[in-house]
């Protein structure tokens, strides 16, 4: 049975923002399903006792001083901006707002 | 984009059927120095793009680092909102691509907030329809840590709005800053009085912050920013409607008014036996209603996952207590314990807390005022030359200390109150404290009552008609006379004195 | 001594000779530039070579050291990062097309130290792209050759940096390791990679795979060498949440003290050591078990029963943080753009970006991460991967109880033919079955070759493991067996490597 339709992975793709031809769908699908299907072994493997282990170190309250540290210049920081404007970064439309 | 507008039905009429339900988000930017987790400097204002770094820019290979004082804020508010502080918690990433977010995440907390289940009475004020002030209480679920967007400016189209514009820039110098969502428990059972519980939460809330010093609280600059979600349930039901959020509400007056507008707009669309979509709604100042924005829909799968370039936040019990010490007393409570101490009434304090003149106004009476000088002073001569000036009233160069000062003088029998006003120009002025602008001046009292008893005959001599006037039983009169003896004194004397002089002469009781 | 025997001295020795006067840092680096220039074009072990920066801070260390100047240890010894680090002003791609132009305007934690211990950056090494692969065959800019056999894979992620060193186009090398991509591509070089504990070098300026997998750690031809860059890498770095604050291990002592392993326990981890390897994999890791025992080690078999989960495990939690990871690369503010025809909004101009920028193997991780991470799926997925991590760092703590360190093949095979595994993910993924464990618990982990395989004559890695924060007993353990291999075998593995003959 599969795991992953093609259309789950196209969903998937768009929710990740790829825009996946036709072709890239057609050889991706397959092999995710597979991989899907392997990596759900993990399912029956643990017991619900077992608390899920996020980091490998025990720290906790790592902070900073709330003190300025010198910023980049704004030449810097668009540097490598695709396109620039007025000191700042020129993106396509928005379609709507958050 | 046509916005079609929505029926509405009448405010009270819309009551009758239906019992509104809130839930309020608000969003509070920290005052912070720095960013939520990185160096970056916060200031308003500054050049596009200077602020930013490889952090904030989420630039490959950057990694975030917790502002101690970020954190220790978040405790704050949590704890003068009466909250629980957790022992142990997260930060969670919040997947969604946005060109104004970075790292198309924004690092937030999800369901281990440092603060939860808290509350806030809030004073609901008389309205005007004659409906009574009460208390409300506000249950507050939670109030976590997360972090500010870039500000897209959108560029070309009709009405430079986001809708139709050819495209948009961006500046990055607000990403990253350190935000505080504090999110209420659906609030039910304001009825009619719901708008007004929301604008007075808010307020309560931007006091309550402004007092713990913790941001700037400037809605009108995007410091405090409001969502406010909206439902109806027939009255008599107990099943929560379909609710709507309504983004941005960035002022008290635009709060009440959205809530209010929504709940017409929802009971006309329930009244046709329809149903409330939901979806967020944007808030239109100018006109007074909402439009539909964005519905509810796959892209909210925001796939939250514990940080993993960040380790836990545990606040030891005892850093809790730490901060805890550090509360300001309440804003409402302590308005009320001070109006009691300076035997003001509702009216006097209302107008010390619109001019905002409460802390100033303490530290004079600490500096040895009376209450009723100080609180004329600060809203009436100096808020007025700080009003002509276009300034803050704290910021005229008049400190506490002056005033008590220059009260000391009026109460000690130096000064009269013309004199005092004349002394406040010289202090405004920068000539210094009132002894010295009084001294260099020569604004003194006549003490001699010789000086002042010659004026006093001199002036009745040359009014001998007022003079029987008085005589005769009409005391009011002698304020004519009063002023003439000023002038003869050239203002220097105590007017209160001169008139005892005068009706003493004249043989007359006072 | 010629511009060849200075490239084949290990970096100790080369420290040695530089503090010696034997010869200069610009004629140390000059011969590796030329070494390069003459079989990079082979190897493709370098995605750029920084020259004129190398010769520069080379000449600086001369100049310094002629003035009597007290000098770093390595001061002066030339060195490859991986182009996973961000290097102020040098193209750092990540081996994507996403990132072809872009120059990081900051420098990675570790580049700013290799920078204080004065050492002549060579230039950066290739890799699978964003690190995801074992074999450099998903570089955007064409594989690394393995120099023991040019039709063969080098390994990866770390491909470049494993064939630099192990061709002698550098004395060290800068490696990243999520699930073995150091100590893989070591294993089929014949050179030494080792995997410090989680958090011992700062990630500052890495770009990030999984960021609670990633550790970044030393490519070098012997354990002494390694441990030389060890000590510059390691340490606490305030820009790193994740990093350790404590006093860094004492490897170097470790790396050259006693040879003696009288006492050491060694356990031999059953689930990933005993089956399902090539031959001449099993039979060299036999041989070294009995080396040990012969230095005094007492070697044991342990159980990790949750290890072969260890991979299902992996596959979840690596793809869920990368696919977030990935997501700032959207070319709004820096990247490779893709402008679909018409009037396109900035959601379709990201989503067309990220197809044309991104090659299959990202594309397939980030899908898997976004769909473990989804509504619905989360709690059977990721939150399940980890609990299996919390076993998998359950079974090592116990194993840690029974023996010091911990002993298993680096991988199931030799360097495999480029092109065997490519349109087989599942195979490729099965290479790092011994390397992921270590990587999932956050422990310290060491590739040394051990030897040929006799059906292919292709060097075979022999990997430790020990307990997190106890680096240093991987240097003394992998030091130990280093020498006597080297005294039983007439030599080390690395020497064996035949001459690389120069395409047309
Ligand atoms: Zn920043």
């Amino acid at each position: 049975m599969s795991n992953l339709s093609r259309d789950d992975v196209a969903h998937v793709a768009m929710l990740a923002r790829i825009q996946l031809e036709d072709h890239e769908l057609d050889r991706l699908a397959g092999q995710l399903d597979q991989i899907v299907d392997w990596v759900g072994q993990i399912n029956e493997v643990a017991a619900a006792d077992v608390p899920p282990m996020s980091h490998p170190l025990p720290l906790v309250n790592v902070t900073r001083p709330d003190e300025v540290r010198p910023s980049l210049t704004q030449q810097q920081a668009l540097a490598n901006a695709p396109d620039p404007e007025g000191g700042r970064f020129g993106v396509p439309r928005i379609l709507d707002e958050e | 984009m046509t916005a079609t507008t929505d029926r509405t039905v009448p405010y009270a009429d819309a009551l009758t059927r239906y019992e509104p339900v809130m839930g309020l988000e608000v969003h509070v930017e920290l005052s912070t120095a720095t960013k939520m987790f990185c160096g970056c400097a916060t200031e308003f204002g500054a050049e596009p793009n200077t602020q930013t770094c490889p952090v904030c820019l989420g630039l490959p290979g950057a990694l975030p680092v917790v502002n101690r004082t970020a954190v220790e804020s978040a405790i704050r508010i949590g704890l003068a909102l009466n909250c629980r502080i957790a022992e142990w918690c997260r930060f969670a990433r919040k997947n969604y691509f946005y060109p104004d977010m970075p790292k198309n995440f924004q690092t937030s907390q999800y369901d281990e907030p440092i603060a939860f289940d808290g509350w806030l009475d809030v004073e609901v004020p008389a309205n005007e329809a004659g409906e009574p002030p009460f208390t409300f209480r506000v249950e507050i679920e939670r109030a976590h840590m997360e972090e500010d967007t870039g500000k897209s400016t959108h560029v070309g189209g009709a009405t430079g709005r986001i809708h139709g514009a050819d495209y948009s820039v961006v500046d990055y110098n607000r990403a990253g800053i350190p935000l505080i969502e504090i999110v209420t428990k659906p609030l039910v059972g304001a009825g009619d009085r719901a708008p007004e519980v929301a604008r007075a939460y808010v307020a309560a809330l931007r006091d309550l912050l402004r007092a713990l010093d913790v941001t700037h609280g400037r809605m009108e600059q995007g410091n405090i920013r409001c969502d406010a979600n909206v439902s109806l349930m027939p009255i008599g039901s107990e099943v929560l409607g379909t609710r709507t959020e309504t983004k941005n509400v960035n002022s008290l007056r635009s709060v009440e008014r959205a809530v209010r507008y929504e709940i017409t707009r929802h009971a006309a669309v329930l009244d046709a036996g329809e149903k409330v979509f939901q979806e967020t709604r944007h808030w239109h100042e100018d006109t007074g209603i909402t439009t539909a924005g964005r519905p509810k829909s796959d892209a909210d799968d925001y796939r939250y996952f514990p940080e993993p370039d960040l380790v836990p936040v545990a606040p030891s019990r005892e850093e809790v207590e730490r901060l805890r010490a550090t509360l300001p007393e309440n804003p409402a409570e302590r308005r009320k314990r001070l109006q009691g101490e300076w035997g003001f009434s509702d009216l006097e304090m209302r107008d010390v807390v619109n001019a905002g003149a409460v802390e100033v106004i303490e530290e004079t009476v600490a500096a040895g005022a009376s209450p009723a000088a100080a609180r004329k002073w600060w809203t009436g001569d100096l808020a007025r030359r700080a009003n002509a000036d276009g300034v803050a009233v704290t910021d005229l160069g008049v400190t506490p200390a002056h005033i008590a000062e220059l009260d000391g003088l009026v109460t000690g029998g130096r000064l009269n109150d013309s004199m005092a006003r004349q002394v406040m120009d010289g202090v405004v002025a920068g000539e210094g404290t009132p002894t010295q602008v009084a001294d260099a001046r020569g604004l003194e009292l006549v003490q001699d009552d010789g000086a002042l008893q010659a004026a006093v005959d001199k002036v009745i001599a040359a009014n001998a008609d007022v003079a029987e006037k008085i005589k005769g039983g009409k005391v009011q009169a002698a304020g004519a006379l009063i002023g003439q003896v000023m002038k003869e004194m050239r203002g220097q004397a105590d007017a209160a004195k001169a008139r005892e002089l005068i009706l003493a002469t004249l043989g007359v009781e006072g | 001594m010629t511009a060849r025997d200075l490239t084949r001295l290990t970096a100790l020795q080369m420290a040695d000779g530089l503090a010696a006067g034997e010869f200069t840092s610009v004629e140390l680096t000059q011969a590796h530039l030329d070494r390069i220039e003459r079989l990079n074009p082979s190897l493709n072990a370098y995605l750029l070579v920084d020259a004129e920066g190398a010769l520069a801070t080379a000449a600086n260390v001369d100049a310094a050291r002629a003035a009597g100047e007290d000098l770093p240890r390595l001061a002066g010894v030339p060195v490859a990062v991986k182009d996973i680090a961000c290097t102020r002003g040098l193209p750092t791609t990540a081996g994507s097309r996403m990132l072809e132009h872009f120059v990081p305007p900051y420098d990675a934690t570790i580049v700013t130290r290799l920078k204080d211990a004065r050492m002549p950056i060579l230039g950066k090494t290739n890799m699978d792209e964003f690190a995801m692969g074992s074999s450099t065959e998903h570089s955007a800019f064409g594989p690394t050759r393995n120099p023991w056999d040019l039709e063969r894979i080098p390994g990866g992620s770390g491909g470049g940096s494993s064939a630099a060193v192990a061709a002698y186009l550098a004395p060290l090398a800068i490696g990243s390791d999520t699930g073995g991509s150091i100590r893989q591509p070591a294993a089929v070089t014949g050179s030494v990679g080792v995997k410090p504990t989680y958090g011992a070098v700062s990630r500052y300026g890495i770009i990030a795979l999984a960021s609670s997998l990633d550790q970044i750690g030393p490519c070098a031809r012997t354990v002494a060498d390694a441990a030389l860059l060890h000590e510059v890498l390691a340490g606490h770095d305030p820009m790193d949440s994740t990093s350790i604050d404590a006093p860094v291990p004492p490897v170097v002592a470790a790396a050259t003290g006693t040879r003696d392993l009288t006492g050491l326990r060694v356990g031999v981890v059953k689930e990933i050591a005993r089956e399902g390897y090539q031959e001449g994999v099993s039979r060299c890791f036999e041989e070294a078990l009995q080396h040990l025992r012969d230095l005094g080690a007492q070697v044991v078999e342990v159980s990790c029963p949750h290890f072969v989960h260890a991979m299902a495990a992996y596959y979840l939690i690596q793809p869920s943080e990368a696919s977030s990871n990935l997501a700032r690369y959207d070319a709004m503010r820096y990247g490779s753009r893709t402008t679909p025809e018409g009037s396109p909004s900035a959601e379709q101009v990201m989503a067309a970006s990220r197809d044309a920028a991104f090659g299959d193997e990202v594309k397939r991780r980030i899908i898997l991460g976004t769909y473990a991470l989804s509504s619905g799926y989360y709690d059977a997925y990721y939150g399940q991967a980890q609990k299996v991590r919390t076993l998998i760092a359950g079974d090592f703590t116990a194993a840690f109880e029974q023996a010091d360190v911990l002993v298993s093949p680096t991988t199931p095979t030799t360097a495999f033919r480029i092109g065997d595994k490519l349109d087989d993910p599942m195979a490729m993924y099965l290479n790092d079955i011994a390397t992921i464990p270590a990587n999932l618990a956050g422990v310290p982990g060491m590739s040394i070759p051990s030897g040929v395989a006799d059906e292919d004559g292709l060097p075979v890695g022999f990997q430790l493991l020990a307990p997190a924060m106890e680096d240093q007993r991987l240097y003394a353990v992998g030091a130990a067996l280093e020498a006597r291999l080297a005294e039983a075998q007439g030599g080390y593995v690395f020497e064996k490597a035949p001459e690389i003959e120069v395409q047309a």
